[in-house]
């Protein structure tokens, strides 16, 4: 995984912008309608989600290495 | 995670904002504060100003001196604070009823006399928090509960209307150009005069759904498909521009700014002594 993905439940409405902007089908809606990560091995740190995010929910940090 | 640095620009007991699920003001809201932080401004020197409107709701959420003021009556609060204390940076948000209709005449005559202020108009292409009726800037042939055939009514383009009525800095982004909206934004705080910044955002819920637009992604993809570059615009012919809107800056100039020429007539008056 090269990528640290934080999730403020709370900040987040479900609209899926994230989710329709991931281009590796990273993340999904769950039951209660908010965003959850389905496939964190896929993530390639590209930032797309947390760039749209209306809601300030999600944010994406490399990974550094120790 | 490391806090991203402009949560200090939020006021962070007030969120999550109101805005319904995948409006786009609150992408523009980050756009405006990344802006803010680019350029350095004081904290305690920068006043946020606001209309009424989903639009105006911003000034609540940003942890500066802000004033949400009267429905379309933004830029005259926001004219007296900066005559009143020409070192602020006054920013004001609005949105496309407030500007255009309720405060049209308020918004040409503060482009009129060049003040020194930054206007950042979040246009929704309608009311959306009443209930959404059709505003100025509902394109022509779109749905909205007091045009359920579609308005019939030709729209403002804002942009355009800021230039003709004297404007020094008119420029337009979407939300889905957050960085570009950003930088659009940057750039007319450099501006000493009425700068002018049209944000296309997008409405799932009022203008989306009466026009069958689709859910808020879907909205997003139409303002990345719609939008052209201002230079890519300006090479496309005639027939290819159907559908399709500009962004990018498209007026800049050089003109004495409000409170400079007011400065001037105090000296030679001799002012409060």
């Amino acid at each position: 995984m090269k990528s640290e993905i934080t999730i403020k439940s709370v900040r987040c409405k479900g609209c899926g912008i994230c989710v329709a902007f991931c281009p590796k089908k990273v993340l999904g809606i769950n039951l209660l309608g908010k965003v959850q990560v389905v496939d964190s091995e896929a993530c390639i740190a590209c930032g797309q989600c947390e760039l749209r995010c209306p809601d300030y929910a999600i944010f994406v940090d490399k990974k550094v290495e120790l | 995670m490391l806090e991203r640095s402009y949560e200090k620009y939020f006021r962070q007991n007030r969120l999550p904002h109101l805005w319904c699920p995948g409006c786009g003001n609150g992408t523009a809201m980050k756009s405006i504060v990344q802006a803010i932080e680019t350029k350095n401004l004081d904290q305690d020197k920068t006043i946020i100003v606001s209309g009424i409107g989903c639009s105006s709701r911003a000034s609540g959420y940003m942890n500066f001196d802000t004033l949400h003021t009267a429905h379309g009556r933004a830029i005259p609060f926001a004219t007296g604070i900066k005559l009143a204390n020409p070192e602020l940076n006054v920013v004001v948000i609005t949105g496309d009823g407030d500007c255009t209709a309720i405060g049209g005449n308020h918004f040409i005559h503060g482009a009129r006399r060049n003040v020194d202020l930054t206007v950042i108009m979040f246009n929704n292409h309608i009311y959306g928090m009443t209930g959404g009726q059709a505003s100025p800037m509902t394109p022509l042939h779109k749905k909205a509960t007091t045009a359920p055939y579609g308005t019939v009514d030709r729209p403002f383009d804002a942009c355009h209307l800021a230039e003709a009525a004297g404007a020094t800095y008119v420029a337009r982004s979407t939300a889905f150009h957050v960085k570009h909206l950003s930088d659009m934004i940057a750039a007319g705080f450099d501006n000493k005069g009425f700068s002018f910044i049209e944000a296309v955002v997008q409405c799932p819920t009022a203008f989306g759904r009466k026009n069958k637009m689709g859910d808020a992604p879907d909205m997003m993809k139409w303002m990345r498909d719609t939008a052209v570059m201002k230079a890519a615009w300006d090479k496309l012919p005639e027939d290819k521009r159907e559908g399709k809107f500009p962004i990018g800056l498209f007026y800049q100039a050089d003109f004495l700014e409000y409170t400079t020429a007011y400065q001037e007539v105090i000296d030679v008056a001799g002012g409060a002594k």
